[in-house]
């Protein structure tokens, strides 16, 4: 592949930025003698050496990303194609300080505005402390600073029983607490016994798709292609979910043992944790956990961490393949699935954060089946609330400290953007995955968003729109323009004195984007709308 | 090879393992619509025109890329299969100019009754044509981002890479790096993305300005077939002349040699046939 680059070089500061990750380039005649294959190997480098030029510039420069493709063997139109797709990199110049400013959901609830030279940004998974920011200092030294939380972490329940208890920079703090108890048994009674253990206790994924996570196990530990990789999604940017962020920055130990007994049990023999950009103390903690771990030689899996670049479609399974692969992070069409073709084109398991962690409780015989709900919006105590499976949705609201005082409910979203209203008069359902599947909705990722009388739902609404707008991967017909269409069609009939045959028409491009589209996001990018019009009311006639 | 038994549209066929849907349906003269899919290419399953409903599936399947399977339940001509196909052409048809694409998709467009003004005034990809060099023009407003172009300049044909799609959502566009001009990408200027396009958005120069001056005219033109005067190669070359000039040269999708791809010479290095003396 003859690479042209015709932008003019990089200067010292990208270079050393780039070579500060990859190490000093290798003499011409050395990529002479292999032909280039040994750079090309290297692809999947190219998301973390753009996040090194972006930390160290505050932006990517065409020479930066030239010297990037020179280094790897990546032609730059294709490279500019991934920079160009995630909204963490910037092709402009930029301030030394960014503020990365939430105006989702939870954080528009309370009251959110971008200031002028702020970046108005989806869902931070900081909706505990909404409106919330992120502070980004580019340079040698690269910070982000999140909204600081309003109260330390408090444990509770069984999943977060460590959670501000345990030291998370501490592996001997978590030993004390009941650390790599698990791991040992697991490797006592080996790998079939442990995937018999997850199947029975009936663990179902908790990403949001609800897959039997004992199924998934069995078949890749069945795949007789090697290798096979494990892959922790960590890239939790439903808007309105922060449970994983808090597992994460609060007991990274207990990620880093769960993937352990998960690689042991299905014959993973490397592991990566993707962590949505947005989590940087999440990120640093499992870096550091799994260091750790390493050293004292608790574990001998290789975990590499790597981190997201703002793009809700690299929740997808696929598409976060892609993604660490060095692509843009398009879905693939499935079948093939992960478990026989996945990362690298490899069989591969890929489980949701609070899913492994569940897995700890069951090697250890006290799995407990509860389920993390992220309560956020106007009540009065927003955060992480662990209740056990089929706890009414009365009670979780209740747990968060209900309401502000004189208001009353309007509706809650469940599931966040993919998921679906529901009303004050359904507020006994069960939170089970049968319970809402009984009044047309899902648990999604655990998401639950509380509207009290005075939230404006047409804002709201249009909010979801948007959001769909700007994480559609733009791959499919559907989705793409559907998503597009969905926004501006909202838009118009929320103004407009009769809107039926808007409905019509909305009703129709939900249904193809459900139908038709590639992937997860366009098959409910319309689920939210269709179901805040059809129990709010929002329309003027 | 062995052959598998499914059912399409309640009739038994057989099917080679390792073929799609599309091909089965072919074999049935089941006409199904395709605006990313080409026999010389990968399949990318992107446009959605394509799509079957299959029993036991939650959601419509792409019968351009989904191989068949025994046992296989499939309806092409379902209220959902009919919904789904006229919601694709008319998402597309509202954002982009498809006047130039093959009377076949007109002819979609019709069966399954697309109105692409029922979504009112809406955003579209319009934008002027880019003209920044003497053989082609891409004209992205008739672009439908079927990722055709990408992959012939890619890994199924030229291998050079000049061009991919860059952003992201409805902004998503093809793009060389950093949007600039074609001679300062790695273009190598054989057409193999002009053979594979669609709707006209890349066009050879003569054939837009032809279209420009209103002097472009299909049915005066004739097509000749002949081997590339070149290299040893021989590709084969169809020759499109009107007014006894050459105005575009195309190879065949099923010749053995080219499958459709030239280079710069077979492409467009026609000029010394029509070099006359005065």
């Amino acid at each position: 592949m003859d690479i042209r680059t015709t932008g003019g070089p990089a200067t010292a500061e990208e270079m050393a930025a780039v070579d500060g990750l990859l190490g000093e380039p290798q003499p011409v005649h050395h990529h002479l003698a292999f032909g280039g294959r040994i750079a090309r190997a290297q692809r999947h480098m190219l998301l973390p050496v753009l996040h090194a030029i972006q930390d160290r510039m505050g932006w990517v420069s065409r020479g930066a990303l030239e010297y990037a493709c020179r280094r790897l063997s990546i032609p730059p139109a294709e490279a500019y194609g991934v920079v160009s797709f995630y909204a963490r990199f910037t092709l402009e110049p930029g301030a030394g300080v960014t503020v990365h400013a939430c105006d989702d959901i939870a954080c528009m609830l309370a009251g959110a505005s971008v200031e002028e030279g702020a970046r108005r940004v989806p869902c931070l998974g900081l909706c505990d402390r909404a409106p919330a920011t992120l502070v980004e200092r580019v340079g040698t030294t690269h910070e982000e600073t999140p909204t600081p939380p309003r109260e330390p972490p408090r444990p509770q329940g069984q999943l977060l029983r460590r959670v501000g208890l345990v030291d998370p920079l501490s592996i001997d703090s978590y030993r004390r607490h009941g650390g790599f108890v698990a791991l040992h048994r697991a490797r006592e009674i080996g790998p079939e016994a442990v995937i018999r253990e997850v199947t029975e206790a009936r663990l179902l994924g908790r990403g949001g798709a609800a897959f039997p996570t004992g199924r998934k196990w069995e078949s890749v530990a069945k795949e007789p292609a090697l290798p096979h990789y494990l892959v922790c999604n960590a890239d939790e940017s439903e808007p309105g979910t922060f449970k994983d962020r808090v597992l994460m920055e609060n007991d990274p130990f207990g990620l880093v043992e769960a993937m352990a007994i998960a690689a042991f049990t299905t014959g993973c023999e490397k592991a990566f944790v993707y962590v949505r950009a947005e989590y940087p103390l999440a990120r640093a903690r499992i870096e550091r956990a799994v260091a750790e771990a390493r050293a004292q030689g608790v574990i001998d899996l290789d975990i590499e961490v790597r981190r997201g670049a703002g793009a809700y479609i690299c929740g997808e399974e696929t598409a976060l393949f892609n993604s660490i692969e060095g692509r843009r992070g398009e879905p693939r069409n499935k079948p093939p699935f992960p478990v026989q073709f996945g990362l690298f084109g490899k069989p591969t398991l890929v489980n949701n954060v609070e899913t492994l962690v569940n897995v700890l409780d069951i090697v250890n015989g006290d799995f407990a089946n509860t389920r993390l709900f992220c309560v956020s919006g106007q009540v009065m105590s927003p955060g992480v609330y662990e209740v056990p499976m089929g706890t009414p949705l009365r009670d979780l609201i209740d747990r968060a400290g209900g309401l502000y005082p004189g208001r009353t409910l309007q509706a809650v979203l469940l599931g966040g953007a993919a998921g679906s209203f529901v009303t004050p008069a359904q507020l006994d359902v069960p939170l089970s995955f049968e319970g809402v599947r009984g009044i047309g909705a899902t648990l999604g990722s655990g998401a639950v968003i509380v509207f009290d009388d005075t939230a404006d739902m047409k804002q709201v609404l249009l909010r979801i729109a948007r959001f769909f707008r700007d994480e559609s991967c733009g791959q499919c017909v559907p989705c793409r323009v559907g998503t597009k269409r969905q926004e501006e069609i909202l838009e118009r009939m929320l103004h407009s004195r009769d809107a039926r045959a808007d409905v019509i028409l909305l009703g129709d491009i939900a249904q193809a984007m459900r139908d038709a589209s590639i992937c997860g996001l366009g098959q409910t990018a319309a689920n939210a709308i269709a179901s805040g019009l059809a129990q709010l009311e929002v329309l003027n006639d | 090879m062995t052959d598998v038994m499914l059912t399409i549209d309640g009739r038994e066929v057989q099917a080679r393992e390792g073929s799609t849907i599309l091909d089965a349906c072919r074999r049935m003269s089941i006409d199904t619509p395709t605006l990313c899919q080409l026999d010389n290419l990968t399949p990318v399953n992107v446009c959605r025109v394509c799509v079957v409903e299959l029993e036991g599936s939650r959601v419509l399947v792409p019968a351009c890329s989904r191989k068949v399977e025994a046992g296989m339940k499939i309806a092409t001509d379902s209220e959902r299969v009919r919904h789904s196909r006229r919601l694709v052409l008319e998402l597309l048809a509202s954002s982009v100019d498809m006047s130039l694409t093959s009377p076949q998709v007109h002819g979609w467009m019709e069966r399954y009754g697309a109105a692409p003004s029922r979504f009112g005034a809406v955003a579209t990809v319009a934008q002027p044509p880019k003209i920044d060099n003497e053989l082609y023009v891409r004209d992205y407003s008739r672009c439908i981002l079927c990722y055709k172009c990408v992959e012939a300049c890619g890994v199924d044909a030229q291998n050079t890479f000049a061009i991919a799609v860059a952003g992201r959502g409805f902004d998503a566009h093809i793009s060389t790096e950093f949007d600039v001009q074609l001679p300062d990408s790695a273009c190598v200027y054989c057409g193999n993305c002009i053979g594979v396009c669609p709707t006209g958005a890349l066009m050879f120069k003569s054939e837009h300005d032809m279209r420009a001056a209103g002097t472009w005219d299909e049915s005066r033109q004739t097509v000749t077939e002949t081997v590339c005067p070149y290299c040893g190669v021989g590709c084969v070359l169809e020759l499109h002349v009107q007014d006894n000039s050459i105005v575009r040269v195309s190879s065949p999708l099923d010749n053995s040699v080219t499958a459709g791809h030239l280079c710069v010479k077979g492409r467009f290095g026609f000029q010394f046939v029509q070099r006359r003396r005065t």
